[in-house]
């Protein structure tokens, strides 16, 4: 019993070294990330190639997410305001729901699974075929090329995806609205327009852009490090959705207090 | 073969003696495992070394270090006189310009066609060259190597054999003095084997390169080789010419050549 025991604490101090490892060499990742964003040359190019993967690319996506989010947030919380005769006030409850919390936090979740893993298992193959090494013996900067592009692009991107999904979700609540009731759609966008405020937009704002930025810092970060062999690569892009989830959850906490305590 | 072996052989003369390449007592280890326990070797001028040893006698880790791939413990390597473990990574780049490396798989980039894998690192440190002269080198080095055709083909569409030949010709895109192979006939058939040794010796004489060749290929060895090394338990353990190993007393070194 004693040895189990031992055994167990001895496997929780290793995971928690492990994971005390893990987050001192990501802080590392990201401090070379700041110092190499600013350093010439730029690789504008890849970052332009990168954009278009991660934003456009991810439009289908993000449109049909967007579009459900809307329309099934509408139908739930129908009967409920109902109940109360407060009806007319679904279009602003639908709006402030989506900008600030769902449509961000689903959209980078959707992407922590679509863009994250894809980078985590891009460089992870990458790495284990010695692509990367091969670029740095040509004495090209792999860091640069691949890691500066994909997280400023990330960084770019998602802030942008999510006003896309604010504005399909919204266009979506319409359609829920309509499905029981004639609204006309110039009532129902002024009704959203009015019910939105600064304090709304701004912080729901700021933290897409840090959603962006863990969203392509893990996924590059799990890949660049990747072990030797083939199954790391799986691991790679596991671990890159995993933890991006999670970093996405956490960030959103944070968000929220702060935007308590100061807006 | 065999004239293809002696007209090599002859080429011995247009080797010089200047050292371009010096290792002194170089150590690494991973974790508890020490790989390098105190390599010393020197690469002169226009010559091929091939490097012979067990998997992981630290053939590969060897190379790696030269182009400071792999950091080391302990010791000195000096490229053109420069010792590239004390230099920092400007200066180091600028050593890798003048180094190039034959991986084992080649690592050709998957996303980018034989163009761009080709003109991707010629753009980069030939600035001002225009796109028709990008094109025209890429041409020529694809030529040299035998492959002008595959220039619009992805590395998925190339055989084991294809992939060695384009990832030598992003190699020599930007004429290096010294070419590190790294297992250059592994998983290659006989005859394709033969036809990447015959490169390797086309391109030592053709652009006049030092060359470091870790292999197992015994046939590889013999024919690019104008001096051997067999790496065990960390250090240099025998050196000489092919013929010269062949013949020695020592049982060990005689079982690479059974």
């Amino acid at each position: 019993m004693n040895t189990v025991l031992t055994k167990k604490k001895e496997d929780l101090i290793q995971y928690f070294k492990e994971v005390c490892e893990d987050v001192g060499k990501t802080t590392s990742f990201s401090i070379r990330f700041f110092k190499e964003v600013i350093r010439p040359p730029y690789e504008m190019k890849e970052f332009i190639r990168q954009c278009y993967s991660i934003g456009y690319k991810s439009l289908p996506l993000v449109t049909i997410t967007g579009f459900i989010m809307g329309l099934v947030l509408t139908l739930q919380s129908r009967p409920t305001l109902a109940k109360f005769g407060a009806e007319s006030w679904l279009p602003s409850m639908v709006a402030l729901s989506l900008i600030r919390e769902i449509a961000p936090v689903i959209t980078a979740l959707i992407c922590a699974g679509k863009v994250s893993s894809g980078i985590g298992a891009e460089l992870g193959s990458m790495k284990v075929t010695e692509q990367i090494d091969a670029m740095e013996v040509s004495a090209i900067n792999p860091f640069k090329y691949l890691v500066v592009t994909r997280i400023l692009a990330t960084t770019l991107m998602i802030p942008l995806l999510v006003f896309y999904a604010d504005a399909i979700g919204i266009l979506g609540g319409y359609m829920g609205i309509n499905i029981h009731s004639e609204v006309g759609l110039y009532r129902y966008l002024a009704e959203v327009l009015e019910s939105l405020k600064f304090v709304d937009i701004f912080p729901a704002t700021i933290k897409t852009f840090f959603f962006g930025f863990f969203i392509g810092m893990i996924g590059c970060y799990k890949g660049f490090n990747a072990a030797n062999g083939t199954e790391s690569v799986g691991k790679a892009a596991n671990s890159a959705v995993v933890t991006a989830s999670l970093s996405i959850f956490i960030i959103d906490m944070i968000a929220v207090q702060l935007t308590d305590l100061f807006l | 073969m065999e004239n293809v072996i002696m007209q090599h052989q002859n080429n011995d003369a247009e080797k010089s003696d200047v050292p371009v390449i010096v290792i002194k007592d170089l150590h690494k280890a991973f974790g508890k495992n020490k790989v390098l326990k105190g390599v010393n070797l020197t690469v002169k001028k226009g010559e091929n070394l091939v490097i012979l040893g067990k998997s992981g006698s630290g053939k590969s880790i060897t190379i790696k270090c030269i182009v400071g791939l792999i950091e080391v413990d302990e010791g000195e390597i000096n490229v053109f006189g420069t010792d590239i473990t004390k230099v920092d990574t400007d200066e180091l780049n600028k050593t890798r310009v003048r180094i190039g490396f034959l991986f084992q798989n080649a690592a050709l980039y998957d996303s980018m066609s034989v163009r761009d894998n080709l003109g991707f690192t010629l753009k980069r440190h030939e600035k001002d060259l225009s796109n028709d002269e990008v094109e025209q080198q890429i041409g020529e080095i694809l030529e040299s190597v035998g492959l002008a055709e595959a220039i619009d083909k992805m590395p998925s569409e190339l055989s084991g054999g294809m992939r060695k030949r384009i990832g030598l010709a992003r190699t020599l895109i930007l004429k290096p003095e010294i070419i590190l192979y790294d297992e250059p006939t592994t998983g290659l058939d006989t005859i394709t084997s033969r036809e990447i040794s015959e490169l390797v010796v086309e391109i030592q004489k053709k652009y006049k390169t030092t060359s470091i060749i870790i292999t197992h290929d015994m046939a590889c060895a013999k024919f690019t080789s104008n001096r051997l090394m067999i790496l065990r338990d960390g250090i240099i353990y025998a050196e000489g010419t092919y013929d010269e190993l062949e013949k020695t007393d020592d049982k060990w070194v005689r079982s690479f050549f059974l």
